[in-house]
C-alpha cells in the first residue's frame, strides 16, 4: 500500500496518564481508514495529533514520530499553522462561523489571501458541489450558515476543509449528531472524495466503517488492537477483543 | 403552621414589582425634575453661544466642543489599549501568578475614587510632564480611569466567545492573531461595546478628576493644549457657586439628553453589527 501517513511508537501522556501506548500504523494514501473504538481508546487524541491541534492542550507529553510523507510533524521545525492547511479537519459537532455560508467557506482561502471575488466564488462553489451541498445552498449563499440544518452544517464544514485543497482529511465523529439521510449524504461525498484526499474516519458507528473506509482500525484503551482491510477486520478478526466490539458485545 | 406557597409567590410577585417600580420611578423622578426646571432656559441659542458673566447669561458652546473633545479622545485612548489588555489576558497568556497581578490590579484600579485619579493626573499630567492644565492631560487622566471598566467587560465578552470557533479558526490554518481579528472580535464587539458606552458615561458625568486636570476655563478650545470645561464641570460650578440654578439645570438637561442620544445611537448601532454577524 502507499503509505500518506506513518505513525511510529506514538506515546501521549496526559499529566500522568497514557493516552496513547505506542501506537504503530501506517495509514494509506488515496483510502478511507476508519478508527473505531469505545469512548476513552485514544482514537480522537491520535487525531489532534496528526492535526497538531493538541498543542492547545496544556500538560500533554508526547514521544515517538509522525510521519507525512516521511516527514515528522511532530518536529519542531514544523510550523502547525501551515501543517493545518494541508489537513482538514471536520468535528463532531458542526461549527459554522459566524457569518455566511459563503463567508463561512472563504474563510481559509481569504487567510491565504485570495479576495479576488471570482476566484473565491468559483472555489467556493467547486468545494460545496463536492461536499453535496451546491444544490441546496446555491441560491442563499448569503445567508447565515447558523440558519442551516444540522446536516447542511455538517456538509458545510466538509466543504470549508475541501476548499483548502487538502492532502488529508480527518473527520471526528462526523455523523454523530445526523439522521440517516445527512448520514448517507456525507458518506456519499466521502466514497467520492477518497480519490483525491487521504482520509480518515473516526467514528463509533461500526456499521458505517464497514460501509464506506477501505482500512479498518480497533482501538482499545490507548492501544491499537487491530488493524488491516475493513474486509478482514470485519469478516475474520484476528483479536478476539475485535470480534467483539463489532458484534456489539460491548462498546 | 405552613405558609401557603400560593400566597408566599403572589407576595414576592407584589414586592418584586414594587422593587422594579421604585428603581424605574427614581428614574422618571431625577429625569422630570431636570427636565421640568431646564427645558425653559433650553434653545439654539444657548447650545451654541458663549457663556456671559461666568455663565449667568450666555449659553454653554464652549463646554460641548469640551465635553466632546474630552470624551472622544479618552475613548480613541482608553479602547485600543484596554481591549489590547483583554485580549493579551485572554488569548496569550495562560492563567499565571502575573495575570493574577495584573488582573488584581485592574480590579483595584476600577475602586478607586476619581477625585484620586484627579490628584494624580494633576501631579503626574499637568506638574510633572508640564502638560498643565488641558484638555490633553484631562484626556489621559479620564482614560486610566475608565481603562478598567474597559478591559474588564471586554475580557468577559472574549471569553464568551464559544471555545470551538477558536478551533475551527486554527484548523482552518489561522494564526492565533488572525484568529483573534476575524473570530473572536467580531463575535464579542457587543460587549466590548456595552463597555465603552459604560465608560463615555463615566466620562461624560466626570467632574473631581476633570477640574484638577483639564481645568475650567470657559474660552473655547482650540487645541489639546488649551484648558477646558466640560459639561458637567460647568454644571457643578454653576451649582456650587450659585451663579445661575437655571443655567445649571439648562446644562444638566443637555448632559442627560445628550447621555440618553448617545446610549440610543449605541444600542441601534450594536443591533446592527450583531445581526450581521449571526
Amino acid at each position: 500500500m502507499d503509505v500518506k501517513i506513518k505513525i511510529d511508537n506514538l506515546r501521549v501522556y496526559f499529566e500522568k496518564n497514557e493516552i496513547l501506548k505506542g501506537i504503530k500504523i501506517n495509514i494509506a494514501k488515496n483510502m478511507i481508514t476508519g478508527f473505531m473504538g469505545p469512548a476513552g481508546s485514544g482514537k480522537s487524541t491520535l487525531i489532534s495529533i496528526i492535526n497538531r491541534m493538541i498543542d492547545f492542550e496544556d500538560n500533554v507529553k508526547i514521544e515517538g514520530r509522525v510521519l507525512i510523507d516521511d516527514i515528522n510533524i511532530l518536529d519542531k521545525e514544523i510550523n502547525p499553522v501551515s501543517l493545518r492547511r494541508r489537513i482538514g479537519t471536520v468535528f463532531a459537532v458542526p461549527i459554522p462561523l459566524q457569518r455566511s455560508i459563503f463567508e463561512n467557506i472563504a474563510y481559509g482561502p481569504r487567510l491565504k489571501g485570495i479576495n479576488d471575488k471570482i476566484e473565491l466564488f468559483k472555489i467556493v462553489s467547486d468545494s460545496l458541489k463536492k461536499a453535496f451541498l451546491w444544490d441546496e445552498v446555491k441560491d442563499r449563499l448569503d445567508m447565515s450558515a447558523t440558519k442551516l440544518s444540522g446536516g447542511q452544517q455538517q456538509r458545510l464544514c466538509l466543504a470549508r476543509t475541501l476548499v483548502l485543497k487538502p492532502e488529508i482529511i480527518l473527520l471526528d465523529e462526523p455523523c454523530s449528531g445526523l439522521d440517516p439521510i445527512s448520514t448517507a449524504k456525507i458518506e456519499e461525498a466521502l466514497s467520492e472524495l477518497k480519490k483525491e484526499y487521504t482520509i480518515v474516519l473516526v467514528s463509533n458507528n461500526t456499521k458505517q466503517i464497514a460501509r464506506i473506509s477501505d482500512y479498518s482500525a480497533f482501538f482499545y484503551l490507548g492501544e491499537l488492537i487491530e488493524y488491516g482491510t475493513t474486509e478482514k477486520v470485519f469478516t475474520n478478526p484476528s483479536q478476539k477483543k475485535t470480534e467483539d466490539y463489532i458484534s456489539g458485545k460491548f462498546g | 403552621m405552613r405558609i401557603n406557597p400560593k400566597k408566599v409567590n403572589k407576595f414576592i410577585q407584589i414586592m418584586l414589582n414594587v422593587q422594579a417600580f421604585f428603581t424605574v420611578g427614581i428614574l422618571i423622578v431625577i429625569v422630570a425634575l431636570i427636565l421640568v426646571k431646564g427645558i425653559g432656559n433650553i434653545n439654539l441659542e444657548f447650545l451654541f453661544s458663549f457663556p456671559e458673566d461666568m455663565g449667568r447669561h450666555g449659553g454653554i458652546y464652549p463646554t460641548i466642543i469640551g465635553t466632546i473633545m474630552l470624551v472622544i479622545l479618552s475613548i480613541l485612548f482608553a479602547t485600543p489599549l484596554g481591549v489590547g489588555t483583554a485580549i493579551f489576558l485572554t488569548e496569550y497568556t495562560k492563567e499565571t501568578i502575573l495575570t493574577k497581578i495584573i488582573r488584581f490590579g485592574v480590579e483595584s484600579l476600577a475602586g478607586i475614587p476619581s477625585i484620586l485619579y484627579g490628584l494624580f493626573g494633576f501631579i503626574f499630567f499637568v506638574i510633572k510632564l508640564k502638560m498643565g492644565w488641558s484638555i490633553l492631560s484631562g484626556v489621559l487622566t479620564i482614560a486610566i480611569m475608565i481603562l478598567p471598566t474597559i478591559i474588564r467587560t471586554s475580557e468577559e465578552a472574549i471569553k464568551a466567545v464559544p471555545k470551538n470557533f477558536r478551533i475551527v479558526s486554527y484548523s482552518l490554518g489561522a494564526t492565533k492573531w488572525e484568529t483573534v481579528i476575524k473570530v473572536v472580535l467580531p463575535s464579542a464587539t457587543p460587549g466590548i461595546l456595552t463597555g465603552i458606552m459604560l465608560s463615555v458615561g463615566r466620562a461624560v458625568g466626570e467632574t473631581a478628576a476633570v477640574i484638577f486636570t483639564m481645568g475650567s476655563s470657559l474660552r473655547l478650545p482650540t487645541s489639546i493644549m488649551d484648558s477646558g470645561r466640560t459639561m458637567a464641570v460647568h454644571f457643578y460650578i454653576l451649582a456650587r457657586e450659585g451663579i445661575s440654578m437655571e443655567k445649571a439645570y439648562a446644562t444638566a438637561l443637555v448632559l442627560v439628553l445628550s447621555i440618553l442620544l448617545i446610549n440610543i445611537v449605541a444600542y441601534y448601532t450594536m443591533n446592527k453589527v450583531v445581526s450581521r454577524f449571526s
